[in-house]
């Protein structure tokens, strides 16, 4: 796999920012009710992470090393504000139903922690691929939750019904937990664990170890 | 005062920050291992928020809102869009503050809080009140108990999770499961838990 490719791809599933590092959490629970809300919400993540990756690369050797953290804050801070604007001014209702989610990018630690762990040190090209990559990586897990949330707690997709609502004379009856805050905690979590499954080497190995049991006759 | 109250309440456990709009989930996932250091890190939350919001909220009232800059004969600004840039400056600055302050006069709480108060600026808790504050126009009395109940509420649900997972890792949890995916099905219950106080009003 060519160095680009490997910076692009390797963020969604086997170095997960959500589901590996534990970044970026708090959006990606809070957002996740239904899909058009997500989807904006991933394509303003991945933005402000790519560029600020090329921002904060492209003048990472003129930064002093001491008020660097500073530096990024307001680099992040300032693409929040543009993407902020932009969603006010093109797309109301949507910019209205994230409330404070968008203003909460700049704590997102996955923008911080890229800048950190890989701006800093490659240059601008690649970070900004890398930004992309990692964007991506979150986007899959909030999906997979939105997914879920959207389609099994109110029969739609995309706000489109999927499976009509009793309430309006069809046959399905919605489960109200899963528009409720706890659901997405229950969801990361099979997230979390179907990834494992998939890919044994991301399990954590227990602090302590279970005795088998024995029977004591047979022993 | 009764008002008051019932916004405190409301900010410890029916909006309860962390379990009901997961804010501030990344230190909370991964700090929460021990009692200890849940509990440390919870009062430096309640004592940065205590501060922030309500410092925030004199900054939008008399500095960003729109015509709230007529005291120094500018009735038309508006700097609300500089909102995101100068709270969270705010915020770090007063972090600094704060962490030398307490370096010279309170050495003991200091050392007690160690990395975690640098920590707390990139924290969405911390940002996530503050922008909560204004988008719910709070008062500066209002913002002070909504700051400091606001830091109650995470610092009470940070040491309720260190508490629950001091005893998990004892536990037999499958494979692919163990250590954030059954952390992360843990949170879930205590926010069922905390949904119950949702009729609650004083």
């Amino acid at each position: 796999m060519s160095e680009t490719k490997k910076v692009l791809v390797q963020p969604i599933f086997s170095n997960n920012p959500v589901a590996l590092q534990i970044l970026g959490v708090c959006s990606a629970l809070a957002v996740t009710t239904s899909m058009q809300v997500t989807l904006v919400m991933c394509i303003a993540l991945t933005s402000v992470t790519a560029f600020s990756n090329l921002s904060i690369s492209m003048i990472r050797n003129q930064i002093p090393s001491s008020i660097r953290i500073i530096v990024q804050m307001t680099i992040i801070a300032s693409l929040v504000i543009v993407v902020d604007q932009l969603l006010k001014a093109f797309a109301f209702d949507i910019s209205k139903q994230l409330s404070v989610f968008v203003g909460l990018i700049i704590t997102n630690c996955i923008v911080m922690g890229r800048a950190e762990a890989y701006a800093m040190a490659n240059p601008p090209g690649m970070s900004f691929i890398d930004g992309i990559g990692n964007g991506l990586g979150y986007s899959v897990v909030l999906i997979f939750v939105a997914f879920f949330r959207e389609l099994f707690g109110a029969g739609k997709l995309f706000g489109i019904t999927i499976m009509p609502l009793v309430n309006d004379g069809g046959w399905y009856i919605p489960n109200g937990l899963l528009l409720l805050p706890p659901s997405a905690f229950f969801l990361i979590g099979m997230f979390i664990w179907i990834l494992r499954t998939w890919k044994t080497d991301q399990v954590e190995s227990s602090e302590y170890k279970i005795m088998p049991h024995v029977n004591k006759e047979s022993a | 005062m009764e008002a008051l109250l019932s916004l405190f309440v409301k900010a410890v456990f029916v909006e309860n920050s962390a379990l009901a709009f997961f804010l501030g989930m990344c230190t909370f996932l991964a700090l929460s291992k021990k009692i200890e250091t849940a509990i440390g890190l919870g009062i430096a939350v309640v004592v940065v928020l205590a501060i922030t919001v309500p410092v925030n909220n004199l900054l939008f009232n008399y500095v960003l809102a729109e015509g709230a800059l007529a005291w120094a004969g500018f009735p038309e600004a508006d700097l609300s869009f500089l909102g995101y840039l100068s709270y969270i400056g705010v915020i770090a600055a007063m972090v600094q503050i704060l962490e030398m302050f307490l370096d010279k006069f309170v050495p003991a709480l200091y050392n007690a809080l160690g990395v975690f108060l640098p920590l707390i600026t990139v924290n969405c808790a911390i940002l996530g009140a503050s922008l909560f504050m204004v988008e719910r126009d709070y008062t500066f009395t209002e913002s002070v108990v909504y700051g400091f109940g606001n830091g109650v509420g995470w610092a009470l649900a940070i040491v309720l999770l260190a508490g629950i997972r001091e005893k998990l890792k004892y536990s037999d949890a499958p494979k692919g499961l163990e250590g954030l995916g059954i952390a992360f099905i843990t949170v879930g219950l205590m926010s069922l838990g905390f949904m119950s106080f949702s009729g609650v009003s004083l």
